[in-house]
């Protein structure tokens, strides 16, 4: 009896201790956000502002701008903070959120093997724009990963092929062109270990570890602009989402202070957020 | 190898540093793990030793169905989960998506028929020894279940583990669950996969070296205790 | 040892006493498995006050009749009726030991309890009861040890002893003696005595003749599923009218039906090349 009595009663306090945890949670929101945004460490800098100055605690939940939409729709997240701006007027649209603001933005760019022999075989280092880079790509028939799931990035990166290509390339389609089916993270892994070329919001790869022989090999096109957008949740049509809080969240980061607070980040030296809510 | 030897280094820096965002979170994977094994076990040991007594039509087909559910992909459970604890689902109204306690369900769904199937099939063995004595002791049915739960009890003890090594291993079901929320549902496994994402792959490793030595120092303990309580019981 | 055990008689034997579920009756018994026929045709009636022994070499049936009389297993064909007032309850006022004792892996009181629980008898007549079966089968200085930790012998001797604490009107017993040796043998079958000046009902299987002979008041002589003869023990010890019997008594081997054993036609002896 004695085994079973110690295992019930650890257990026992286990639980009693979780409990305690959850009941002692302050008051809190789930905000839907994207990978980039949580692995650049950006929430890691911004919360604890805003929390110590509203009480009120952060919950995010970081996935891909897809997911990250279909979190909200669903009402499981209070405020959605993502980027891709038509996914995002569009879930407005559909009444599943109030108002979208812009935020801030941060720039995607190519990275691809940089080092060595394989010293970008594609020559995108050369090229004047993102559509011929992809072009380059394309007709050196290097590998090239993309994320291939819902997310902000991926759907870019599809645009751009639409754009250079007058179509977009298929994994079962060219040998050359590889679709991962997972996050920035995990993609990036992937090109690192295999010489590939990939998009990448900069945020991500500035906070990557990984990177190998990986480097930016271009940058600095105005198509290339990330926009990020914040909308709450609409209440209306989910009654229980915190209203009042989630405006409160809302309000302070297109405030003067969360923006100033966004350019104030560095990663790595860098600052990679560039706030740029309406006044 | 260079890159083992710097995952060792950051799992050493790491228990050594004892950080307090690293204690918060194997505490956090310990209790949620613990408390799924407690739940699946109150579940899974009754049925399975009822599974393994009981005649009845359909015995077999929920013996084949158990033994089958022990393969369940966590990321389906997970969806499951998530679907039914979405505020759009049946169970929405109560809040618990992203929430440890959406944890603790998930992981119990998961490992309540490992523990179920592997009971039933030790109990088995043992009923086949006891059937006629307690036939005609007139035993209760009741009665019948515990005693063979009690009397098999040093296997079970492997079980149970065999349930809380599957628990706290997962992450599929958990991070679509928990959400890897920071200082709320964030566990040792959700980490690992973040720092992966992140190409942190030393600091990952690191981090499994000490779910390692976790699991380890459960699994000794557990194994010391049975042996004690073998030596003094027989 | 003996004296011990008579001095403590004090135990409740009202209900057997009384003569609730004897006598049994079988009615043309059969019992089938898989389209063998292991138990044929046996009619026979048990009464109480007797201690019955059923004798025969193996795979006479002698367990199998036991289990259909305790109720295990159920007869293929034929009818076994208890003709005593309980009848609806007979389960209750029985008991079984078995060839190899089935310990629980616990200690040798809880091994006591359990049975008594099994019963539904309450925590304090339980703890009693085992005290008292613990003292006159002499397993006290065991009553702490875990059952399977014990010798055979003792092991057999705490199984005869948790069959007798639910003081039960019948007592089956297949063969408990088999796997013992002299002394263990001679220490159960001590026990047993003990059981039957209680009153209750011995009903037991041996292929041990002179076990048979110290212990039997009626004998059931079985062979090949067939009940042979049926007779007071003297009787059957001094004149048995069957055959068989007869055979069996003077320790001759009961195989002759068997088909002679011959040789293979040809004989190969492989050397080694």
């Amino acid at each position: 009896m004695k085994l079973a009595a110690k295992f019930f009663l650890i257990s026992l306090i286990a639980g009693v201790t979780l409990t305690g945890n959850v009941s002692a949670a302050e008051r809190f929101i789930v905000v839907a956000s994207t990978t980039s945004t949580v692995n650049s460490g950006l929430f890691d800098y911004l919360l604890p502002k805003f929390t110590s100055k509203h009480g009120l605690q952060i919950r995010v939940v970081g996935v891909g701008t897809g997911q990250a939409i279909r979190v909200a729709r669903r009402g499981d997240a209070d405020v959605l903070f993502v980027h891709h701006k038509k996914s995002e007027l569009a879930f407005v649209r559909a009444g599943f959120g109030v108002g979208r603001s812009d935020v801030m933005f941060n720039d995607f760019v190519i990275v691809g093997p940089g080092k060595g022999k394989g010293n970008d075989p594609a020559k995108v280092g050369q090229t004047e724009s993102v559509i011929s880079a992809y072009k380059a790509i394309a007709n050196s028939k290097s590998i090239f990963t993309s994320r291939g799931d819902d997310s902000g990035t991926h759907k870019k990166s599809l645009s751009i092929w639409q754009t250079a290509l007058k179509m977009a390339p298929s994994s079962n389609g060219v040998k050359w062109y590889r679709e991962t089916g997972s996050g920035m993270g995990a993609t990036l892994n992937i090109a690192s270990s295999m010489n590939a070329y990939t998009l990448t919001d900069r945020a991500t790869w500035e906070n990557f570890k990984n990177k190998g022989e990986l480097k930016i090999l271009f940058e600095h096109d105005p198509l290339l602009q990330n926009q990020y957008g914040i909308i709450k949740v609409n209440p209306a049509r989910h009654k229980h989402v915190k209203s009042k809080e989630a405006n409160t969240f809302i309000n302070w980061i297109l405030s003067t202070e969360g923006q100033a607070a966004i350019n104030n980040y560095r990663l790595n030296t860098k600052q990679v957020f560039f706030a740029n809510a309406k006044k | 190898m260079s890159d083992f030897n710097e995952a060792f280094s950051a799992a050493f820096a790491l228990i050594l540093s004892f950080e307090s965002s690293l204690a918060e979170i194997v505490g956090l994977s310990l209790q949620i793990s613990l408390i799924a094994v407690l739940l699946a076990s109150l579940i899974g040991l009754p049925l399975g030793a009822a599974l393994a007594v009981f005649r009845f039509p359909g015995r077999t087909t929920l013996v084949v169905i158990l033994n089958a559910l022990m393969g369940l992909p966590p990321v389906v459970v997970g969806l499951i989960v998530y679907l039914i604890l979405s505020r759009s689902g049946p169970l929405g109204t109560l809040g618990l998506l992203f929430t440890p306690t959406a944890m603790i369900i998930a992981q119990t769904i998961l490992i309540t028929p490992i523990i179920a199937a592997l009971t039933r099939q030790s109990t088995e063995t043992l009923w086949n020894e006891y059937a006629e004595q307690f036939s005609s002791l007139g035993t209760p049915p009741k009665e019948t279940v515990i005693a063979l739960l009690w009397d098999n009890r040093f296997s079970l003890v492997t079980t149970i583990l065999a349930g809380f090594g599957r628990a706290s291993a997962e992450v599929g079901a958990v991070m679509i669950v928990g959400g890897n929320i920071d200082h709320v549902t964030r566990v040792m496994t959700t980490t690992i996969a973040l720092e992966t994402s992140k190409g942190n792959l030393a600091l990952a490793l690191g981090l499994g070296v000490i779910l390692l030595c976790l699991a380890l120092g459960v699994n000794a303990a557990a194994f010391i205790i049975n042996e004690a309580a073998i030596k003094r019981h027989g | 040892m003996d004296s011990s055990a008579n001095s403590n008689i004090g135990l409740k034997q009202s209900q057997t006493k009384g003569h609730n579920i004897l006598p049994l009756k079988l009615d043309n018994v059969s019992y089938e498995v898989n389209g063998m026929r292991l138990i044929k045709e046996m009619s026979l009636t048990l009464n109480s006050g007797t201690s019955t022994i059923i004798l025969g070499p193996n795979g006479a049936g002698k367990s199998l009749l036991l289990r259909l009389c305790h109720g295990l297993i159920k007869p293929s064909d034929g009818a076994l009726t208890w003709q005593g007032p309980a009848n609806a309850n007979a389960a209750q006022y029985q008991a079984m030991v078995f060839q190899r004792p089935v310990m629980l892996r616990r200690s040798v009181t809880a091994n006591l309890h359990f049975g008594l629980r099994s019963r539904g008898i309450s925590r304090a007549e339980r703890d009693q009861i085992t005290d008292e079966m613990l003292q006159i089968t002499g397993l006290a200085r065991l009553a702490k040890s875990p059952a399977r930790a014990l010798s055979i012998g003792e092991q057999q001797r705490l199984a005869l002893a948790r069959a007798w604490s639910l003081k039960p009107e019948v007592l089956f017993l297949d063969e408990p003696t088999a796997n013992l040796d002299p002394a263990a043998t001679h220490s159960l079958e001590e026990i047993i005595s003990t059981i039957k000046t209680t009153g209750t009902k011995i009903v037991m299987s041996t292929h041990d003749l002179g076990q048979a002979k110290r212990l039997a008041d009626d004998v059931l002589f079985l062979y090949r599923g067939r009940l042979l003869e049926n007779a007071p023990a003297d009787k059957f010890f001094d004149e048995p009218q069957n055959d068989l019997a007869q055979a069996f008594l003077k320790g001759e081997l009961l195989w002759w039906h068997r088909q002679e054993l011959k040789p293979p036609s040809e004989v190969k002896y492989r050397g080694i090349k």
